[in-house]
């Protein structure tokens, strides 16, 4: 690419000519970094890339994901690869769905400010400061339903001035709500105890003995449930 | 961002035709058709694509060249370069790979009493199980049971699946949903607690279960807090395995990591080593562009094959037929097959749809490379690729307002980034290399040939022939990380620590060199070279 399409990004104290097409990450290896830190899975559902921003001329400070987004003429960025937060190793089959629990695992919890300042930073555009008041009511419903597209990049955990960890809330929450209040799904445990009776058993095993041409017949010839 | 005048004229046409294609049915492709198709479009059939293995106990296989290339290349460490009286851990079960196979297996470990370390190339979780979106299967509803699963399996690897790895797929299937149940994996249930399923490519059943779309993240997510919630297992990250340590028999009895932070060689001694390692689609087979993570490179085959272990089924590769083709910063990412399974269809630059949604995703691959390449009827990129159009809005018209919001929100966003709006505007898509069929050959508890070896997960080979479907392979690494780590730490429970050389280094050298492999590739390669090298002088400063 010619010179005079780049674009300058300042990358800590450096500054570098990439591409205006490039995201982050591919900017970055563009510039000539080797990445072990602060990428993952390319494509946005590890959390390993949160990256932090701001613009010329303007104090705002953006959150971002460096795989997802595209590079801007001045951006002047660092990458957050990770941020450290409290995580008390516990049995959640020992633990009820309420606020007693997340408070049990997470006492700082308590000192929420509701500053919001959690939400500002969400790449995912989560409800953060709605998830962590949800947990605080007890209302763990909300809690897994609001934190569930959390990728656990650790943004809103750096930012926070009292000193939470949102994802882990988040996380405690969905466990405690998929186990305590969703109801067991009951035909599979229909189906778990007619398995332990050695339902499907020779049926299976059956099938297994039966040459790739019989089978092949009955795989045509299987019915398709209809959508 | 958002779509070209060109583009947006074709999408005019795709809106032209869709309250008509709402009723519309594509018929399947006949057995016969689908095999001419696939002979002919898809990439595991391009010669030039091949070669034979020159050695190991595969020598004569045909594999992609770029695997061929790792599985052959010189180890990265030599006998002599590491003390390996210098001993960093001891452990009784050591699990490499921090995805959902190893999770699964170290937990397993743990419970059967075994003392498990985890070690992982980058973070624990970074991996191709955090990206899986669509969904799990198992037969656990009353119209379905495992062994109509078991015929879809077959059916979907075009009945070359090893069936005792069938067996245990199916049979542990609802076993491993109540696990992951009771672990608190928040799955989409209705209100009396019965788990949603729908359909995917090749089944003959609804038993897809899902999270939302984030069904991988959801269960790594779970089975990572329960890791971490257990002490008792090591977790040891950015320290990937780059040779595995053998005694003089050739068991294994450890390994050699790579501390990414100093990059200091570690000596591992364990008495049972799980390898699950994952895929490999950042080696770019053909120059196709991938789903994986970006440590997906295949070190697992090359670290079992060097210690003897036989590979299978390594001749196929999974291609998605729907990989993002536009915008180009998230070309090659994964479209999820839930998508189709919703009832999305897919359609040419003329509106026209012109495959069933549903085939397996080797034909469905094939069949959008003929219609682009053959047919001429594909959508050109700005970058000079070629895509088709993957209808979503008509999922809202199908099902109802709102449902595109309520199950592809990752979709939503990942498109949203870009100002594209798939619940109005259909997405532009391509095949991108995805998963890696065959693997590491295994038996239905995760051994090997090799004695103290256990693989698990995207590293093996077998379960799903020459074809995975959707759902499987989710389902696949719980299952075999469960049985793998169970069997590794039964196996550990009997024997001592062993013996640390790198004596089968010794016949592997003088192997290749009889094959005359001289070649600089050292591997495990660990990650892909995306570095621009570039040595410009930098501008002098303003005055
Ligand atoms: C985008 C995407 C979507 C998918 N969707 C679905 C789906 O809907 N349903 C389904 O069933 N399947 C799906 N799959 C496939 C499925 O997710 C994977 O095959 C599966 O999760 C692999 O699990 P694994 O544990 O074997 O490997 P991974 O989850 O990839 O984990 C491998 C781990 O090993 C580590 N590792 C690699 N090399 C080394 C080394 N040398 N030393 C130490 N550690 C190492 C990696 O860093 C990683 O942590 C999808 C895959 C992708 C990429
Ligand atoms: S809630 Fe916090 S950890 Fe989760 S995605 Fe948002 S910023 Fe990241
Ligand atoms: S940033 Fe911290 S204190 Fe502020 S609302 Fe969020 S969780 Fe509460």
């Amino acid at each position: 690419m010619s010179e005079d399409k780049m674009i300058t990004v300042q990358v800590m104290e450096r500054k570098v000519k990439v591409p205006p097409s490039l995201t982050i990450i591919k900017a970055l290896e563009y510039a000539g970094y080797k990445l072990t830190h602060g990428v993952g899975c390319r494509a946005g559902f590890c959390g390993a890339c949160g990256t932090v921003y701001r613009m010329p001329g303007e104090a705002k400070l953006h959150f971002a994901l460096a795989c997802q987004t595209v590079v801007q003429d001045g951006m002047y960025l660092t990458q957050i690869p990770f941020f450290p937060g409290q995580k008390p190793a516990y049995d959640v089959t020992m633990l009820m769905p309420d606020a007693a629990a997340v408070l049990k695992v997470f006492p700082e919890t308590i000192n929420c400010l509701g500053c919001n300042t959690c939400t500002k930073a969400c790449p995912q555009d989560l409800e953060v400061m709605h998830y962590v008041a949800a947990s605080l009511r007890g209302d763990v419903e909300a809690l897994a339903d609001l934190s569930f597209d959390c990728i656990m990049c650790g943004l809103c955990v750096a930012r926070c001035p009292a000193e939470l960890v949102p994802p882990h809330i988040g996380l405690l929450g969905r466990r405690l709500y998929s186990l305590h209040v969703l109801p067991k799904a009951p035909d599979l445990a229909t189906r778990i105890a007619d398995m332990d009776g050695g339902a499907y058993r020779d049926q299976v095993a059956e099938l297994k003995v039966r040459s790739a041409a019989e089978i092949k017949t009955q795989y045509v010839a299987r019915d398709i449930e209809p959508e | 961002m958002s779509y070209t005048p060109a583009m947006r004229e074709s999408i005019a046409r795709v809106e032209a035709t869709r309250a008509a294609r709402l009723d519309e049915t594509y018929p399947r492709l006949e057995h016969e058709e689908a095999q001419a198709v696939l002979r002919k479009y898809h990439p595991d059939y391009v010669a030039e694509g091949m070669r034979q293995l020159r050695v190991g106990p595969n020598k004569g296989d045909r594999t992609p060249l770029e695997l061929a290339d790792v599985l052959e290349a010189a180890p990265v460490i030599q006998p002599g370069m590491v003390d390996l009286d210098r001993v960093d851990l001891e452990t009784d079960v050591l699990v490499v790979g921090g995805g959902g196979a190893g999770a699964s297996a170290a937990l397993l470990a743990q419970e059967h009493g075994a003392q498990v370390t985890l070690v992982t190339k980058l973070r624990f979780g970074d991996a191709n199980t955090m990206m899986a979106q669509g969904g799990i299967q198992a037969a656990d509803k009353p119209s379905d049971n495992p062994a109509i699963h078991y015929l879809d399996v077959m059916g979907g690897g075009h009945f070359t699946n090893v069936p005792d790895l069938v067996e245990a797929l199916v049979m542990d299937a609802p076993y491993v949903i109540q696990w992951l149940e009771r672990l608190g994996c928040m799955f989409n249930k209705r209100p009396d607690g019965v788990m949603e399923t729908i359909h995917g490519g090749g089944t003959s059943r609804k038993r897809m279960h899902y999270a939302r779309d984030y069904s991988g993240a959801e269960i790594m997510r779970t089975l990572r807090d329960e890791v971490r919630c257990r002490p008792q297992i090591r977790v040891l990250e950015f320290c990937p395995v780059v040779e595995l340590l053998t005694d003089a028999n050739g068991t294994v009895t450890g390994a050699v990591l790579l501390n990414l932070e100093n990059h200091e060689y570690l000596v591992a001694r364990a008495k049972a080593v799980v390898l699950a390692t994952g895929g490999s689609g950042r080696l770019h087979y053909q120059g196709f562009p991938c789903t994986n993570h970006y440590g997906a490179t295949a070190d697992g085959l090359v670290l079992g094959y060097r210690v003897g272990a036989a590979l299978s089924f390594l001749d196929t590769m999974q291609y998605h037929p729907t990989g993002a083709a536009y915008p180009e910063q998230i070309m090659g990412q994964l479209v999820t097959e839930k998508v189709r399974g919703l009832g999305a269809q897919l359609c040419n630059i003329d509106g026209v749809q012109f495959t069933f949604p549903l085939e397996p995703r080797d034909i469905e691959s094939a069949a959008v490379i003929r219609e682009c390449v053959e047919h001429g009827k594909g959508i050109p990129t700005p970058a000079g690729g070629v895509g088709v159009w993957l209808d979503s809005p008509l999922i809202d018209l199908k099902h109802g307002p709102g449902t595109v919001a309520r199950e592809l929100p990752a979709m939503i966003r990942q498109f949203g980034r870009f100002d594209i709006d798939i619940t109005r505007e259909p997405m532009l898509i391509y095949p991108t290399l995805h998963y890696q069929n065959g693997g590491l050959t295994i038996a239905s508890d995760g051994s090997t040939g090799v004695a103290g070896l256990f693989v698990a997960g995207e590293a093996a080979g077998g379960i799903h022939g020459r074809n995975r479907l959707m759902g499987n392979s989710l389902l696949d690494i719980v299952v075999f990380g469960r049985r793998a780590g169970r069997a590794a730490a039964s196996h550990a429970a009997g024997v001592a620590l062993g013996h640390v050389t790198l004596a089968h280094l010794d016949a592997w050298n003088q192997t290749r060199a009889a094959e005359g492999l001289d070649g600089a590739l050292l591997s495990p390669i660990l990650l892909p070279d995306y570095t621009r090298h570039d040595r410009t002088p930098l501008a002098a400063p303003v005055r």
